[in-house]
């Protein structure tokens, strides 16, 4: 390993090695230098490592939809979200939306019209009181955010899985999507959506859902995080093509899967 | 599982690769859990923004939830490998109370031998095998919190959804006093590092 050094360095090579080392004469000083400079080379690999966002991104995106499998997976349909004494319930119960509480939709119960659409046999209309005429069911269960708090709640409304079975969704489809009054979307597989405790919910606490926690319907499922359960349900579809949603399109995890 | 380099090398190519690999991964886990703990920051506080990784909640997640895999293939490999070749015994065994204060007291008064840097003194011993039960901990309560549904023994033994949460900011904060002490010594003790990267 005895490379060509320029002429001038070559000249003073043995004056600049005296000098350097005897800058560096303590031996405690010149260890504590030499690990410093390795951590500084190391960090700096790791600098030029993270240069790139774009690639950096395309891959974290792929290791989320890898994550939506995984879950898939593990998902257990047999496998129910613990339920709680009514004591428990959050009072009171925390507003959250992409919205400030004032821009909460004003939906008319009156003209209201759930709008079915895609693989489902039977593609009619539902007004309030034909959905409040089926069997209902309650819950008490854990809300999750994905910001990092939870509450208790208990929700009422009608199991998913039978109101999917009386229209004649195809339930061999992949997707189930919603579109609600905000603007929000989102969609679903099919297994939670077949889950026993995912229910198309009217009622909270017993009362008719507040407008500030979805009337007239969100889909309430204690096996996904909040982002998962729209509210303000106006259509909801069922389909084989990816429908994303609006976190999800953001970079939120598709499956959202607790 | 020995190869001829772990003759001559202080730590086998297969701990250095472990040590570096879950080095990145713990990072990038502590510095994008910082991101998601401060879209609410339950205890009451946040973290500075630049000290975060993930621009915004979304990619911190995104970062948290890749860099588990790092977390959980890196511990998978160290208990396996750490079996195989019996170093488990070799470097942990015995570790006692009476020998870890002694070595404390060693250590304060300056007379603790680094001489050979494959040898763990009973500070070290008691030290490495806290932060690999804190990692444990770390991973338990991470898993509750990404799938409490689908773990319900596990989420009952860390005290329901928000005591795994709680845990899991605990073990965070002694993950992070570790690596503070530890980064200090290696700096202290001659050729760590170095040992750490090449072997010698």
């Amino acid at each position: 390993m005895d490379r060509k050094l320029p002429p001038e360095i070559e000249r003073d090579k043995d004056a600049i090695l005296k000098e350097a080392n005897g800058l560096l004469k303590d031996p405690g000083k010149r260890r504590l230098l030499g690990n410093l400079l390795t951590l500084g080379g190391l960090s700096l690999a790791t600098g030029i490592l993270i240069r790139d966002e774009q690639s950096i991104k395309k891959i974290l995106e792929r290791i989320s939809r890898f994550n939506d499998d995984v879950q898939a997976a593990l998902f257990d349909p047999n496998d129910m979200a613990p339920e709680y004494p009514r004591s428990e319930i959050a009072n009171p119960f925390p507003f959250n939306a992409f919205y400030p509480l004032a821009k909460v939709p004003q939906v008319d119960a009156e003209s209201f019209r759930l709008q079915l659409s895609g693989q489902i046999a039977d593609k009619r209309a539902w007004d309030l009181p034909a959905l409040y005429a089926l069997p209902q069911v309650s819950q008490v269960t854990r809300h999750i955010c994905v910001e990092g708090w939870s509450a208790i709640g208990e929700w009422g409304g009608v199991v998913f899985s039978q109101f999917l079975k009386r229209v004649g969704a195809d339930v061999t489809c992949k997707y189930i999507g919603f579109k609600c009054a905000d603007g929000y979307h989102t969609s679903i597989d099919m297994p939670t959506a077949l889950h026993a405790q995912t229910i198309l919910a009217f009622t909270f606490r017993g009362q008719t859902l507040p407008t500030w926690y979805g009337f007239p319907m969100k889909l309430r499922m204690p096996t996904k995080l909040g982002y998962k359960n729209p509210k303000h349900i106006t259509e909801i579809f069922v389909t084989n093509d990816y429908p994303g949603g609006y976190w999800e399109d953001v970079g939120y995890n598709w499956f959202g899967g607790s | 599982m020995t190869d001829d380099s772990d003759r001559t090398s202080i730590h086998p190519w297969w701990l250095r690769m472990v040590h570096w690999l879950n080095a990145a991964a713990v990072i990038i886990l502590i510095l994008s859990g910082w991101q998601i703990y401060n879209a609410t920051g339950f205890m009451g506080f946040k973290f500075p923004r630049e000290v975060t990784l993930g621009r915004w909640l979304g990619g911190g997640i995104m970062w948290h939830f890749a860099a588990m895999w790092l977390l959980w293939g890196v511990a998978a490999f160290y208990l396996i490998m750490a079996t195989v070749t019996g170093r488990w015994k070799r470097q942990f065994w015995p570790v006692s109370p009476g020998g870890i204060l002694r070595d404390l007291k060693d250590t304060f008064t300056g007379k603790l031998s680094h001489a050979d840097l494959r040898v763990y003194n009973y500070v070290q011993k008691a030290a490495y095998l806290f932060v690999m039960l804190d990692i444990v901990v770390l991973i338990c309560s991470g898993l509750v919190l990404w799938k409490p549904v689908q773990f319900p023994t596990l989420r009952t033994l860390l005290g329901d959804y928000e005591g795994a949460r709680l845990i899991h900011f605990i073990a965070m904060v002694v993950m992070c006093g570790f690596i503070v002490v530890h980064v200090v010594m290696a700096l202290l003790v001659p050729k760590t590092i170095k040992a750490m990267l090449w072997g010698r």
